[in-house]
């Protein structure tokens, strides 16, 4: 077969600028999507270590029934199912006058599925903090709150920074699942270029370098972050 | 009850006396405790008296330091009564928190808390419990630094000290809440040998101030010179009580003879 | 558009049943060429030649730095036009899987065997065994035991990954699932469906991987 190569498809009006949409997209939804996710995976990481044994049910089931459905079908159940489930009146606000849907929608499934994924860091790094922490802690008359506060997350933080790292990477990345549901952000802007030029490796490897460069800068981020919050004497990186 | 005796010639008469009109601070009364099938403890009772020192030994598993735990209440019980300074430890009312501010605990790991510094370590539970001033909570820790040695030491990071100086900072901390007793848990069983001696100086430093404590540990050198009397568990059993002398002089039973010759021969 | 009755269910049935095995066989044949692959990888870059280790190193970061359907549409893309031929979606979704999940598989394979502390391998080499000998009778059995669970537990997140193949149009069980859903017009009943099903097989399989890990503990 012979492929006509045209690199400058990707950098030339209009695909550059859908390519830019496409980024802008993957960024607004990787973003708002963090921010569900971290807030509700904290929430529910803390509740799997908590004295209370409802609590803790309650976290473990959150995260087994979002680590056990694949993203693409939790995507679909908010888009297609929920609608459906709700009273009539709140599923005639989410099909008429909710504003861009496909966002809204992406966010809070990619949010919800990633925070069970970083309720389960934050639990493994508040238990790497270790049962003598939260005893001495106790014993010097802190109230559970207070313990959590001054001593265990604050070092469980440091210890989850690393984890979190490659979960908001995977957050960039899952987000490209959000073309299944009509949302073009990079991959499916990239894909609308193929179907449109045929130029689909040029348009492939433009998205592929963005994706890289977003990683690249993330990870660099994430480092900087790290070497600010280090505790001097322990867990010096390598 | 048997009012124990330090037989110490020059005091004799004034200690003895003195012991009689001391009241009791901790007095751990049949208590048990089961952990699934397993009997950790059966039927202990011991008390500890003002600015007493009383040593908890035996060999491990024993569970001595399960004991220790749950007279300030991180462990629980299932029988008994445990009372510190005349609140309850086992009953749902006690404040629990309030009780343990009272208490001072060394752990046998330390327990610093890693991402602040020494200073901090010390002034995070009086500022946030007792609701001292900053100003007045640093003053503290820092003549407490100074009694242990460590003024130098304030804004180092606990990962940045030896574990003997880690241990005199965490015995410090314990101290920054004016505690009507303390308890000490296998405090230099984590320590490299050549440091050990600097923490039982802190703590004999401590009894001759006239402390209370409680003193779960091996070290039968400071057993016999420092403490008032000894507990020797076995099992979940307290099997001996008696005046540190007259154990060491004459135990009573054949396990902590046995225990003692082992443990004589290592140190 | 009717209800949802016996005549419908047993008309989708095996519509759906094919799904589900195209789905396993993915699975099984991306987790097999994907640990293999994988392990390779890990071996390049831990005792491999350096040009060679960094060029393995490349790989794997690069492919965890791209997303997963990215992949996939390059591979459904670019191996007709490398083997001249139209090549059908699930061998270009095997390939994509195979060369995707090897980065990851390798991580994990790498992981397991820097755990095992140099101690180890000094205690075996200062007992006379060669280098070759102390990995292959002290270091990697004792890797594989702490990489079992990890390596299973990845192929779990393949098994919910493979209905990723839904963008080539491969008739896996989701993609089965989705077309049946538009086409009988229950989406609720179809997609809610899906979701248990899906979610019996991976939960169970993530606790199957709990046992297992517990009874190599105590083992």
């Amino acid at each position: 077969m012979i492929y006509h190569w045209d690199w400058s498809v990707p950098i030339s009006a209009p695909y550059l600028g859908w390519l830019m949409s496409g980024l802008a997209w993957t960024l607004l939804v990787a973003g708002a999507a963090w921010v569900l996710a971290f807030i509700v995976g904290v929430g529910i990481g803390i509740l799997r270590t908590l004295p209370n044994r409802a609590a803790r049910r309650f976290g473990a089931l959150y995260v087994t029934i979002f680590r056990s459905i694949p993203l693409l079908l939790q995507l679909f159940l908010w888009y297609f199912v929920v609608p459906e489930l709700l009273p009539a009146s709140a599923a005639h606000w989410i099909k008429r006058d909710l504003p861009l849907p496909e966002y809204w929608t992406s966010v809070i499934g990619l949010g919800l599925f990633t925070a069970a994924r970083i309720a389960e860091q934050i639990r493994a790094g508040i238990e790497a903090v270790g049962r003598g922490q939260s005893m001495a802690a106790a014993a010097s008359g802190l109230t559970l709150l207070q313990s959590y506060r001054y001593v265990v997350l604050p070092v469980a933080a440091r210890y989850v920074l690393p984890p979190l790292t490659s979960e908001f990477l995977n957050v960039i990345k899952n987000s490209s699942l959000a073309l299944t549901i009509g949302l073009l952000e990079l991959t499916g802007q990239s894909r609308q270029i193929e179907g449109e030029t045929f130029h689909g490796i040029e348009a492939f490897t433009a998205a592929t370098l963005i994706y890289v460069v977003l990683t690249l800068a993330a990870i660099a981020a994430m480092r900087a972050l790290e070497r600010v919050v280090a505790i001097p004497g322990v867990m010096a990186r390598v | 009850m048997t009012i124990p005796l330090r037989l110490d010639s020059r005091n004799f008469v004034r200690d003895e006396l003195d012991l009689v009109l001391r009241p009791v601070v901790i007095a751990i009364d049949h208590v048990s405790k089961k952990f699934g099938d397993l009997d950790v403890l059966k039927q202990c009772s011991m008390t500890v008296l003002k600015g007493e020192v009383v040593v908890v030994c035996g060999p491990s598993g024993s569970g001595k330091s399960t004991l220790l735990k749950c007279v300030n209440g991180l462990e629980g019980f299932q029988a008994g009564t445990i009372t510190v300074a005349g609140t309850s430890v086992g009953e749902r009312r006690t404040d629990l928190t309030k009780l343990r501010s009272q208490i001072g605990m060394v752990f046998q790991h330390f327990e610093l808390y890693p991402h602040l510094t020494v200073l901090q370590n010390i002034t995070l539970a009086p500022i946030q419990v007792l609701g001292r001033t900053k100003s007045a909570a640093f003053d503290k820790a820092m003549s407490l630094l100074r009694r242990v040695g460590l003024a130098d030491k304030a804004d180092c990071h606990p990962g940045q000290l030896s574990g003997g100086q880690q241990q005199r900072a965490a015995i410090a901390r314990a101290l920054a809440m004016d505690p009507i007793a303390m308890l000490f848990d296998e405090p230099t069983s984590a320590l490299d040998p050549e440091t050990i001696s600097e923490v039982l100086d802190v703590m004999t430093g401590l009894a001759r101030d006239g402390m209370t404590m409680m003193v779960v540990t091996h070290e039968m050198g400071f057993a016999r010179h420092v403490a008032n009397r000894v507990v020797f568990m076995d099992g979940g059993c307290i099997l001996e009580e008696a005046a540190a002398e007259a154990f060491f002089a004459q135990p009573s039973t054949e396990r902590a003879r046995s225990f003692l010759s082992k443990i004589l021969r290592q140190q | 558009m009717g209800g949802i009755d016996a005549d419908l269910i047993a008309a989708v049935a095996p519509f759906l049943w094919d799904g589900l095995c195209t789905s396993l066989e993915l699975l099984v044949l991306a987790m097999a060429g994907g640990i293999s692959l994988g392990a390779i990888l890990a071996v390049i870059r831990i005792a491999g030649p350096k040009p060679l280790a960094a060029l393995a190193a490349t790989y794997v970061n690069g492919l965890r730095s791209i997303p997963l359907i990215m992949v996939i549409l390059w591979f459904y893309l670019l191996m007709p036009l490398a083997t001249g031929r139209p090549i059908g979606a699930f061998t270009s979704a095997l390939v994509a899987f195979t060369i995707f999940e090897a980065a990851y598989y390798s991580e994990i394979i790498r992981a397991g065997i820097q755990s095992i502390s140099k101690q180890q391998l000094a205690a075996a080499t200062a007992s006379g065994l060669s280098p070759l000998q102390a990995y292959r009778f002290v270091v990697l059995p004792q890797a594989f035991r702490n990489m079992t669970p990890i390596l299973l537990s990845q192929s779990i997140a393949l098994f919910q990954d493979t209905s990723l193949v839904y963008v080539v149009g491969l008739r896996d069980f989701m993609t089965a699932v989705s077309v049946t859903a538009n086409r009988e017009g229950h989406l609720v009943a179809f997609y809610l469906f899906a979701a248990l099903v899906y979610f019996v097989l991976c939960s169970t399989g993530a606790q199957s991987v709990q046992l297992l890990k517990k009874s190599m503990v105590s083992q």
